[in-house]
């Protein structure tokens, strides 16, 4: 995984759950957890979602685009990923759907995890949801 | 005179104030930082839906590298986010149940998974680490989810169905 097989390492394993650590503690900070609150951006009633957005991406932007000037490597020495670019067909076909569900039930994969946390037990619909279109994408692309 | 009336507009779009929504946006901007500097991941959340499926599915699409090498620290990952969210509330004892019902959540999630895992990325996939890394088909993909998403719920509330 990230060393060789063999030698593997649970120190960054241990960073990764850091950071959905703190990725959980953002969405309940800034109430994404609850589907109403998303729901809410959707109709225009609380724009917040944008503030949310914007902000982690005014933060993450610049590392994702300087780091890699300065190092090909992650401190721990694996390989920085790059985001992975789909044709643009696959890419429209399914931010639409997923732009769908979305709106239908406002909660998104980050959010719905966060959801349960917060002791929305009622997500647990929409996770096994997640996990039956996820099955059907790989069925329809075996 | 202006700056009132600018105010007032501004407040009517954020009727529980904006500081939350910032503290929160630096929360997210953080753990995917942390997590790109220490281990060059990027850290989207929808992948963790199919990697897991790897563990007790033997469809090829399952056992494809980027999926299975990486379902360990994606599950991970996905456990942290419960956690954080779960210990924050602990604290604060804002415990919510939502409102939505269970075929609602179910048919959206569903079209949620689906669509994610079709055009590779979510929210915090295409719209925080394909956005951050200025990828022009990830910044597509958020355009265009918003403007489904937003019309589809209105015209849900327009039509009173739910």
């Amino acid at each position: 995984m990230f060393a060789t097989k063999k030698n593997l390492s649970y120190l960054p394993l241990f960073i990764i759950f850091c950071s959905g650590l703190l990725f959980g503690l953002g969405l309940a900070v800034s109430q994404m957890a609850k589907p109403e609150i998303v729901q809410s951006f959707l109709l225009f009633e609380d724009l917040g979602l944008l503030f949310v957005m914007g902000v982690a991406v005014l933060i993450v932007l610049p590392f994702y685009t300087l780091y890699p000037k300065i190092s090909r490597r992650s401190f721990f020495g694996s390989p920085l990923e790059k985001y992975p670019s789909l044709p643009f067909r696959k890419t429209v076909i399914g931010a639409i759907i997923f732009g769908l569900g979305w709106g239908i039930a406002a909660v998104c994969p980050g959010a719905a995890l966060a959801s349960l946390g917060i002791g929305n037990y009622q997500i647990i619909f929409a996770l096994i949801g997640m996990f039956l279109g996820s099955y059907c994408v790989a069925l329809l692309q075996q | 005179m202006f700056s009132d009336v600018s105010f007032v507009a501004l407040s009517s779009f954020f009727p529980l104030g904006i500081s939350q929504y910032i503290l929160g946006g630096i929360f997210i901007g953080l753990a995917v930082v942390l997590g790109f500097l220490f281990t060059g991941k990027l850290l989207g959340h929808s992948s963790v839906f199919s990697s897991t499926w790897s563990y007790i599915s033997s469809l090829r699409y399952f056992h494809q590298a980027h999926y299975r090498k990486a379902r360990q620290w994606r599950l991970l990952f996905a456990l942290g986010t419960v956690l954080g969210a779960l210990i924050f509330t602990v604290f604060t004892g804002d415990w919510f149940v939502s409102s939505f019902s269970w075929w609602q959540l179910l048919v959206g999630g569903f079209l949620v998974g689906f669509g994610a895992r079709y055009s590779r990325g979510c929210t915090s996939g295409h719209g925080i680490c394909g956005m951050s890394s200025l990828s022009g088909m990830s910044t597509t993909a958020v355009i265009i989810f918003m403007i489904v998403a937003v019309s589809t719920a209105q015209l849900i509330q327009f039509l009173g169905a739910l």
